[in-house]
């Protein structure tokens, strides 16, 4: 009897480390880290529903940006190489203000209009559209005197009121309409090849 | 000479009774952050990168499209295909489709249903423009092209 109580019992904890480095292993290989980030954009209301009105909007305000099948640019009816040119040309145009008579009159009537071809690859479209997005952020930051990585923090949770506050500011929302709209047209590929 | 001497007694072992602690730890994070692939994805996926990338909020509200060259070109071909849940589709599927991810939703949710499109970078905007004109017809006009953030240089 007195032998017997000396002996503690107790559970061999070694191989503890073993089987956690297995469960970690399991799930190391079956993760996939969720990578919900991307561009966002709103889609235009459903074409059949939109009745066919000729609007005449001026030259001065259309910023056009036009893409063909091979990926080469033609931005306000020059070729250009260098895509993140486009970043500093947009905000140059949008923020005009009838300054100069061949750019933009203000930055509610100033729209980017984008169009790209059918054999355009997704990621010529990508990164064009990243660039416009970008000179709209920037602008929007500059507005509300934060960084352009801090704009895509607030607009990315508007429930917070503060947030809601700053991102209304920056977009300069009035009477329910926007001064400062981020007008980006983008259009219907052209068949013009495959 | 001593000195050097009192310094060889001194034990060098690390003390390893922390290990298992610290792989739990990470295990804990790998259990938490995990997400069970539902689908297999059967077209080839290289997804473009951007810089301007947004983030989306609720997991719940987003349906995934899937647009790239098929896996498996010698039974499908070379030509860029939609994948939505688990089949190749065509466009004119996709306002069923919607449909049916609306109906899963509760009723005053359903206008903030977000399409994640995960479109191969050599995808050609011809099929992807397809999509979207039938998502407008949808009416799921919030749109997200996944994209990954591009290290700047």
């Amino acid at each position: 009897m007195a032998k017997r109580q000396r002996e503690e019992p107790q559970i061999n904890s070694s191989s503890m480390a073993d089987i956690a480095f297995l469960l970690l292993i399991f799930f190391l290989v079956t993760t996939t880290i969720a990578n919900d980030r991307g561009l966002s954009l709103q889609l235009p209301p459903n074409p059949d529903d939109i009745v066919d009105v000729d609007i005449k909007i001026p030259e001065r305000n259309l910023f056009k940006i036009l893409v063909n099948s091979s990926d080469k640019l033609l931005v306000e009816g020059e070729p250009l190489e260098d895509v993140t040119k486009i970043r500093e040309m947009i905000k140059e145009f949008v923020l005009n203000n009838g300054r100069d008579p061949k750019s933009s009159d203000s930055p509610k009537d100033a729209i980017v209009s984008f169009k790209t071809d059918r054999g355009t690859s997704q990621q010529m479209f990508i990164s064009v559209l990243d660039q416009v997005q970008a000179a709209y952020y920037d602008m929007y930051a500059e507005r509300v005197g934060v960084t352009n990585e801090q704009w895509r923090e607030i607009s990315n949770d508007l429930s917070d009121p503060e947030n809601k506050r700053l991102y209304d500011k920056g977009r300069g929302l009035k009477n329910g309409q926007l001064e400062f709209p981020m007008n980006i047209s983008i259009a219907e590929p052209s068949k013009t090849s495959n | 000479m001593s000195k050097f001497k009192k310094k060889a007694k001194t034990k060098q072992e690390i003390p390893t009774s922390a290990l298992p602690d610290i792989i739990f730890m990470l295990l804990f994070f790998f259990m938490v952050t995990t997400v069970m692939r539902e689908v297999t994805v059967n077209v080839k996926q290289r997804i473009p990168e951007a810089t301007q990338l947004r983030k989306l909020q609720r997991k719940s509200l987003v349906s995934y499209i899937y647009i790239g060259e098929p896996k498996k070109a010698g039974e499908f071909g070379t030509e860029p295909k939609i994948q939505i849940n688990d089949a190749f589709a065509d466009p004119k599927d996709i306002i069923q489709w919607v449909n049916e991810q609306k109906d899963e939703l509760d009723e005053n949710e359903r206008d903030q249903l977000t399409i994640a499109m995960k479109v191969d970078e050599e995808a050609k905007r011809g099929l992807v423009s397809d999509v979207e004109l039938e998502l407008r017809r949808a009416n799921a006009r919030k749109l997200l092209y996944t994209t990954i953030q591009k290290t700047e240089d």
